[in-house]
């Protein structure tokens, strides 16, 4: 029978097909834990007497609440410490995998899975953040889990799950210049709205996918639970590869060959059918920004806030209002005028290197605009390396903004790292939501392209707005062969980490 | 688990649409590492607006919520059900749920009913009208009442099940033992695993300082 790339995945997993109405019960392949909805999940295995069922397939990092200055000092808020120090003792306890504060491998966990070669094609992928849609850009099945669920993975490496429709999603033909994968999603969650991938599996298929870079895929991939839906996937092809090949994890010698073999299988079959489709042409699409507090209230850039009162839906209508009345902007005025006190770059979104190198390419040479606040968090302390490596700290530095440690960071504002009340950001992470940022901060999601020139500006702006030097070739953003490369990878060596490390009692 | 036959409590209606786990329970306290106690987080960006629905003193003491659609989007967190079941809710009633957030409140024993956008409608009327009506919710015959109207509910049948007999999803799950070993033997070499652990090498990492301080 003919099937979806999803339903591949799912059929590859099953260890119990669901009889009566139950569900199916399906095989974790990789759990990623990370300090902020783990505790209680631990805390549930020690009352029921319970251990991890495989200690091998998990694997955990430091993210959420993390400071992003001054990492080999205590942390100075307690109930962040209290997490950090809890995810440790646990994972010592449990015989877990943890990359601590201060490890090169630490980092926001959608970034460190993809960059030890641990997510990979076929895999199911499970995390307690809801933002683990990103590794489907490898052509995993990958989907975010509460904290009993997380529990029930590290008890049973398994989770019952009811089955998934499938949405195709095509984005036909080329970006143009200055477009990147971050306007596309926020295109398509304002096409399809906050709640239209809801019980959806989204696959994203098309020229302009394809052509779109490991990295660039994630971030398209990241933000498919704000349209609502489950997961979001892209079938694996050379791209996939390349990118994966020769990681710390990635399989080798004939295991590599039998991988890429079964990997080529992964994809949607011609005549597979899906419960639902969607069409985008990339041609279309400009630089997007968020007006209001939610993702799929956004708009092109050179549009103007949106007026309440032309809006038909009256529920649409009432959100509106209540969004523009939180982020204090006045019906009509053009977003191009709206001037930003904080650009935010980072987040598992768009803290990867090739953002990096972006955002580099526009400000190098600059100076930021006087009164705005610059926050570049690298994603993973490895991208934090490789970007010092290029020296691309030093064009961060000159041109006035701050270049910090890794981490989620300003993304939650769960570390000291926030808006303050009324401030505005223009950031290039995935939520808008009221509060998120800070409480009463206001949030313009933005790309990483976008974020520059608004730091350069100081208003909402694009790469138009900037008179760039002609050698600076547009179409080498976002998922040009020229983004991908940075310097030469060093071997991988195997470090025996001391786990599990006996428990102190 | 406790098992959910019926329940009747105060009805409370929340004439808001898309009310996120951001406005349930705010991220800070998400810093918290006990399974309880979170009932003073509740909605907590709302709760200083003495206008809120909660500060009237007829709703104060609510345990049947009644929301506008799309309940329990955004973040994952289950501390979103945990501040509700704090607070003393039992059931949340809303035309559209959240997947994510539907099945966590499954397995927490909190009810979530998808009620016909009109019924939501009908159902806000009253507990308005009567602020402190009681809703009475049963889930055998998955009906909610409140005052003399009776409207009808979804819920999907296992979950259904396992709220009226309180069942332990591991407890579940591990009844199938042995299909689940029966699997891992069967599963590919090239599928990765974390232990033990490969790296590049490791790189000290020089701490971030604040612009001026940095030597
Ligand atoms: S960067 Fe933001 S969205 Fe991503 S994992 Fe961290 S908090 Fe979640």
């Amino acid at each position: 029978m003919a099937g979806t790339l999803a339903e591949k995945v799912w059929e590859a997993h099953l260890v119990r097909r669901g009889e009566d109405g139950s569900p199916d019960l399906l095989y974790i392949d990789l759990h990623l834990v990370h300090e902020v909805t783990s505790p209680q999940a631990f805390e549930g295995l020690r009352l029921a007497g319970r251990q991890v069922r495989r200690p091998d397939l998990t694997i955990a990092t430091e993210d959420h609440n993390t400071p992003t200055l001054d990492i080999d000092l205590p942390i100075a808020d307690t109930t962040s410490r209290t997490q950090i120090e809890t995810l440790r003792s646990n994972a010592r306890e449990f015989g877990v995998r943890l990359h601590s504060l201060g490890d090169a491998d630490q980092g926001i966990v959608h970034q460190v899975g993809p960059q030890l070669g641990l997510t990979m094609p076929g895999l199911t992928v499970v995390c307690g953040d809801s933002h683990t849609s990103t590794h489907g850009a490898f052509g995993a099945l990958a989907f975010g889990i509460g904290t009993s669920e997380v529990e029930h993975v590290l008890a049973t490496q398994t989770l019952p799950l009811a089955p998934f429709k499938t949405m195709a999603i095509t984005v036909n033909g080329q970006l143009p210049p200055g477009a990147t994968s971050k306007d596309i999603i926020l295109a398509i969650i304002a096409k399809i709205g906050t709640g239209g991938g809801q019980g959806y599996v989204l696959e994203y298929r098309g020229e302009a996918i394809r052509t779109l870079s490991m990295e660039a895929r994630m971030t398209v991939c990241n933000m498919s639970i704000e349209a609502g839906a489950r997961a979001g996937m892209i079938a694996p092809d050379e791209t996939t590869f390349e990118y994966l090949k020769g990681r710390p994890h990635a399989p080798e010698g004939a295991d590599w060959d039998a991988a890429v073999a079964y990997w080529r299988t992964l994809r949607s079959d011609d005549d597979a059918e899906f419960d639902a489709e969607v069409v985008l042409e990339a041609a279309d699409l400009e630089p997007f920004v968020t007006w209001g507090t939610n993702p799929g209230q956004g708009l092109p850039l050179s549009a103007s806030v949106p007026v309440p009162a032309e809006i038909a839906d009256e529920n649409e209508r009432v959100a509106a209002e209540r969004a523009l009345e939180y982020m204090g902007l006045e019906p009509g005025t053009p977003l191009r005028d709206v001037k930003v006190d904080t650009v935010f770059i980072g987040s598992c979104t768009n803290g990867r290197i090739e953002d990096l190198r972006s955002v580099a390419k526009v400000i190098k040479g600059r100076h930021k605009s006087a009164d705005v606040r610059v926050l570049v968090v690298p994603a993973s302390a490895r991208v934090r390396l490789q970007a010092e490596a290029e020296g691309l700290d030093v064009i961060f530095k000159e041109f006035g903004a701050e270049w910090r440690n890794a981490g989620c960071s300003m993304c939650l504002g769960m570390n000291p790292d926030q808006l303050a009340p009324g401030e505005r950001s223009a950031s290039t992470s995935n939520r808008n939501f009221e509060g998120r940022q800070g409480k009463g901060g206001r949030t313009h999601l933005v790309s990483p392209l976008v974020a520059a020139a608004t730091a350069v500006r100081g208003t909402l702006s694009s790469l138009a707005d900037l008179d760039l030097p002609a050698d600076v070739d547009l179409t080498t953003f976002d998922g040009s062969p020229l983004d991908g490369v940075g310097a030469a990878v060093p071997d991988t060596v195997v470090v025996e980490l001391p786990l599990p490390l006996p428990v102190l009692r | 688990m406790e098992k959910f036959t019926t329940h009747t409590g105060v009805g409370v209606p929340l004439r808001r649409s898309n009310v996120d786990t951001d406005q349930i329970i705010p991220a800070v306290y998400l810093k918290r590492v006990t399974r309880t106690g979170f009932e003073d987080a509740l909605f907590a960006a709302w709760r200083g607006d003495p206008s809120f629905v909660l500060n009237q003193d007829a709703y104060r003491a609510g345990s049947v919520l009644v929301a506008g659609p799309d309940f329990g989007t955004g973040s994952s967190r289950e501390h979103a059900v945990w501040a509700l079941k704090d607070y003393g809710f039992r059931v949340v009633l809303s035309s559209r749920f959240a997947d994510i957030f539907r099945g966590n409140s499954g397995k927490q024993g909190l009810v979530t009913g998808i009620v016909s956008p009109e019924d939501i409608e009908i159902l806000w009327k009253i507990l308005e009208t009567k602020p402190g009506t009681e809703v009475t919710v049963d889930l055998e015959a998955k009906t909610a009442t409140a005052d003399d109207v009776t409207v009808p509910f979804q819920i999907d049948d296992y979950t259904r099940w396992r709220l009226l007999e309180g069942l332990d999803d591991i407890g579940l799950t591990l009844q199938h033992a042995d299909d689940i070993s029966a699997f891992e033997a069967e599963r590919e070499a090239w599928r990765p695993k974390t232990l033990p652990a490969k790296h590049l090498p490791s790189v000290e990492v020089v701490p971030a300082r604040p612009a001026g301080s940095q030597a």
